[in-house]
């Protein structure tokens, strides 16, 4: 399978307690498990089922995702700046491999 | 007894009929891309939302839901979610949960929230097999539940094919 691609969007610098606006993007096909082949098989479901946004070890934010999300999966949310540091991400396959990227941000 | 108690809302209403005669065709195609595929209806739709209000009753308010009404192409239509929360550790936003009740498995999306989260919203974008409801349910963290609903036409389904 292609490796999924993940693409993050946060502001370089915020102030102390900002809330700040973070853009997520990933290229993955999500095959939603509705579709059928040439043969009239059922293409088998293969999507990313979770997406989760830490910062410090802590969650700030995640969401589970179903068959009816689109390909190459956008997810846009927020938090409060608090402190300098980098935020991880990561999205998980229903094939059970695991996306991950981080962003830092400067808070001051 | 009061008479409203047994009003069940049957969303079609004479526009929608009409319109759906004229988009007749385009759900004739959408039916032969999808042919014997399970569709959730109403039923499958309540089964999933009852899972998440647990015998409560969900009320209406706080929370917005901004899709289009008219979505040109189902296999992308944006969705936007926001509550109207302050957002601290006593009171927050669990979860917004969002459900769409035409398509073949109506869950779409759970997002959760923290106090981290600073303001409770959110923006993907999903698929939608024909013209539908979308529901969002919001799980605050006093337990209450708050929902709200948009109609989406949709002119071509985002459902393979």
């Amino acid at each position: 399978m292609a490796t999924a691609k993940p693409r993050i969007k946060i502001p370089a610098k915020a102030a102390k307690g900002e809330v700040i606006q973070i853009k997520t993007l990933i290229s993955h096909k999500m095959e939603s498990g509705q579709r059928k082949d040439k043969e009239g098989k059922k293409i088998p479901r293969q999507i990313i089922n979770k997406f989760v946004c830490t910062f410090k070890g802590k969650e700030v934010f995640s969401a589970d995702w179903h068959g009816a999300i689109s390909a190459n999966p956008y997810m846009s949310f927020y938090t409060v700046a608090t402190e300098s540091g980098a935020y991880e991400f990561t999205w998980t396959d229903d094939d059970g491999s695991v996306y991950t990227k981080s962003a830092k941000i400067t808070v001051n | 007894m009061n008479m409203n108690t047994t009003k069940h809302s049957t969303k079609l209403n004479r526009r929608e009929i009409l319109f759906s005669l004229g988009a007749g065709s385009v759900a004739l195609v959408t039916l032969t891309m999808l042919p014997g595929l399970a569709r959730a209806d109403k039923a499958a739709t309540d089964a999933e939302m009852k899972k998440i209000l647990g015998g409560k009753t969900a009320q209406e308010g706080r929370i917005t839901l901004d899709v289009p009404q008219i979505a040109e192409n189902g296999n992308t239509v944006q969705l936007e979610v926001a509550v109207d929360s302050p957002m601290t550790e006593k009171d927050y936003v669990k979860a917004v949960h969002v459900f769409a009740d035409g398509n073949p498995v109506p869950n779409v999306a759970s997002f959760h929230f923290t106090p981290a989260s600073g303001k409770a919203a959110a923006a993907t974008r999903m698929r939608l097999a024909k013209t539908q409801n979308v529901i969002a349910l919001a799980e605050m963290s006093d337990g209450s539940i708050y929902s709200t609903q948009a109609a989406v036409k949709v002119t071509i389904g985002g459902c393979g094919g």
